[in-house]
């Protein structure tokens, strides 16, 4: 398969393990409920609804450029959506430190849910796999991917969702098994900084490859 | 504004923020009240013994309005910017947050560009507060995961009102707002803190501010009419869940300490007086399958005392009451310690098993009665252990003399001096005062301590060591 449409699967993938990565995302909360019930089996128990709400939110921005797909040419799509991405971006920068309200960590499986959900569309995680979820719907055709824009949206959030899934759980089972707490206070870099400047660089990538 | 790494004085378990290195300096609420003209202000007091200044105030900062009554004040951020549900962990714990409890004002102190000498940022003015919140008389402050809250005795245009609980923007100090929804049989307010891990806020009752601004009122007391009830909130919902009545002999329920660590549900609540033997109380509150449930563990009784040696509103008891007034847990969770300012101790109990309290260590200083004096204070001392503040690592107490302008006024003589002192805690149980540690005050009046880089009733953590 050409690089042109094995690039936004990659991205889909790479894009999973970074969210993963990022502790504003969910296994620190997993990990948290794991050492307050004193059981590894917790963290484990949290992440699934924690992915699963990550999963709705992405979903969300798939739909949409599911439909988009439909209604607008590739170029100026592709050109929409990351001038989308760079305005969210420079708003992210601006107010990168901010994150939703929430107060809670009693919670059930549902609440988990909405906390991800509320967690992954308020730092625009949908947005930011936005541009590889347009190449998806056009990687297929003329170069051998057999699979029409829904399927093809479908799986790359799941694939998306599963490399998540797999780092969150492999990052809070290390610090709960191997590390101490201390990893918290010595390596937890601004990753919300980090997030936002992630979110102009896609957008500023997209937008030379749309062009 | 934000860090790359998180402040190194958070810290995600109460068992790691031990390990902190020792603090060099404490911040003190300065009344000064009995000066004429003279602002409230910051000392920042020398704690370090390895340095010259060991044990003097090194600065003073004076607030540039006259008669706020400083009273308590708390961190902008603490460890609970590391939960996990509302991560900051890049915000810095840099400004105090100080209300005048008279003036309804709050000061924001910066104490980044030199510890040593902090300076105003911001002030936020009384009607800004009362035109977002509804209320005025603003008392305990807490960094939270997500907000800075502060707790209010009063509100409506006159303060009578119910007090409550508003809440700060953490980055820029805005008045976000009131934050209860339904305050359910609440009407009193006084202390506050939190399960983080279990949702839960509770809240304690002091008076009306027209039942302290001009002293306590006697007739209210006797009449049972000051707070006498623990309240239990659903932190998430922002909803009374539970109102627990002490019973009406108990008056002024104060200060609260939650187990710091956070598996642990039950917590410590100081009741100053109870009116049938003058006797103060420590109480537990714990968990009752789905409810809150509280259990009185300690009595601490007062000591009789000649009539002619006591103040006006004692004589006919003929005893001095130890006025409980403020408890501090060490981060163990493992010693309490208990201000009875009227008897002029400081005591230290083994609270391992929460329900069963045992005295470890004590330390006698000033007194009604007692008037015990300091090795470095030259002569008998006024006042009493009010305010204690833990150094994070349980080693070293400080604490101070003054309750409350008014009413220091009405248990002691006009010309009582200000002072803060310190003892020393062995790890195994004991207390000792430290003779090099004494600070002079004078005419102004010491209240809240808060020590650099966190100390025992600041932080909240969330994860469980």
């Amino acid at each position: 398969m050409p690089l042109e449409s094995l690039g936004p699967w990659l991205a889909m993938i790479g894009f999973g393990a970074y969210h993963g990565f990022n502790p504003a995302m969910g296994w620190l909360f997993a990990l948290s409920l794991g050492l307050q019930q004193k059981s590894s089996r917790a963290i484990w128990s949290a992440l699934v609804p924690i992915a699963a709400g990550h999963a709705a939110s992405v979903g969300i921005v798939a739909g949409l450029v599911y439909a988009g797909a439909h209604l607008v040419p590739l170029r100026p799509l592709r050109i929409g959506t990351a001038c989308l991405l760079l305005a969210f971006g420079v708003y992210k920068l601006l107010n990168y430190y901010r994150h939703p309200r929430w107060v809670g960590m009693k919670v059930s499986l549902g609440d988990l849910f909405g906390w991800s959900f509320l967690m992954a569309t308020a730092h625009g995680a949908g947005l930011m796999v936005a541009p590889a979820l347009v190449g998806v719907t056009h990687g297929h055709g003329s170069h051998g991917m057999h699979l029409t824009p829904g399927p093809s949206l479908l799986f790359a959030v799941s694939l998306h969702t599963l490399v998540m899934l797999v780092v969150m759980g492999l990052i809070a089972w290390i610090v709960y098994r191997k590390f101490s707490l201390a990893v918290l206070r010595n390596h937890w870099i601004n990753f919300d900084l980090i997030w936002a400047v992630a979110l102009l660089v896609v957008g500023g990538v997209a937008l030379i490859i749309a062009i | 504004m934000a860090l790359w790494k998180p402040d190194p004085s958070f810290y995600p378990s109460p068992r790691m923020a031990m390990e902190a290195p020792p603090e060099r300096l404490g911040y003190v609420a300065t009344l000064n009240s009995r000066l004429q003209d003279r602002p409230d202000s910051i000392s920042v007091v020398d704690l370090d013994p390895q340095s010259p200044s060991y044990s003097r105030i090194i600065h003073t900062l004076d607030m540039p309005y006259v008669g706020d009554e400083l009273h308590h004040f708390g961190w902008n951020a603490c460890s609970s910017a590391l939960c996990p549900y509302a991560p900051h962990p890049h915000l810095e714990r840099r400004y105090l947050v100080v209300p005048g409890l008279r003036s309804s004002r709050i000061y924001i102190i910066d104490t980044k560009p030199d510890p040593r000498q902090p300076n105003i940022s911001k002030i936020i003015e009384a009607p800004e507060v009362f035109a977002r919140s509804g209320y005025s008389r603003l008392h305990t402050v807490h960094c939270g995961p997500e907000a800075i809250y502060l707790s209010a005795l009063g509100s409506g245009s006159d303060g009578e009102g119910p007090g409550g609980i508003l809440m700060l923007d953490h980055f820029n100090f805005n008045v976000l707002g009131p934050w209860e929804i339904d305050r359910g049989a609440q009407k009193l307010s006084y202390d506050f803190w939190w399960h983080l891990a279990q949702d839960t806020m509770i809240t304690s009752e002091w008076g009306r501010p027209s039942q302290f601004e001009n002293g306590l009122v006697l007739d209210d007391l006797l009449a049972s009419k000051y707070g006498h009830s623990l309240h239990f909130w659903d932190l998430r919902r922002r909803r009374n869940m539970q109102t627990i009545d002490l019973g009406e002999e108990y008056q002024l329920v104060f200060e609260l300490r939650p187990a710091h660590e956070p598996n642990k549900s039950y917590g410590f609540a100081g009741v100053v007086l109870n009116l049938k033997d003058l006797s103060s109380s420590i109480w537990v509150w714990h968990q009752d399958g789905e409810k809150w449930a509280v259990t009185k563990v300690l009595d601490i009784p007062a000591q009789p005392a000649a009539a002619e040696d006591l103040p006006a509103p004692l004589q006919a008891f003929k005893a001095v009451p130890p006025f409980v007034t403020d408890i501090d847990l060490s981060l163990d969770d493992r010693f309490l310690y208990v201000s009875c300012w009227g008897t002029g101790e400081l005591h230290q109990y083994d609270v391992t098993d929460p329900f069963h309290p045992k005295l470890t260590g004590k330390v006698n200083v000033g007194g009604i009665v007692a008037r015990q004096g300091h090795p470095k204070s030259g002569g008998p001392l006024q006042g009493g252990p009010q305010m204690v503040e833990i150094s994070r690592d349980g080693r070293r107490i400080y604490f101070t003399n003054s309750l409350y302008s008014r009413v220091d006024d009405q248990f002691y003589p006009p010309d009582m001096a200000g002072w803060m002192v310190k003892a020393v805690a062995d790890p195994a149980g004991g207390l000792r005062l430290d003779p090099d540690f004494y600070v002079d005050f004078g005419l102004s009046l010491p209240h809240q301590v808060r020590l650099e880089g966190g100390d025992s009733s600041t932080d909240t953590f969330c994860y469980a060591s």
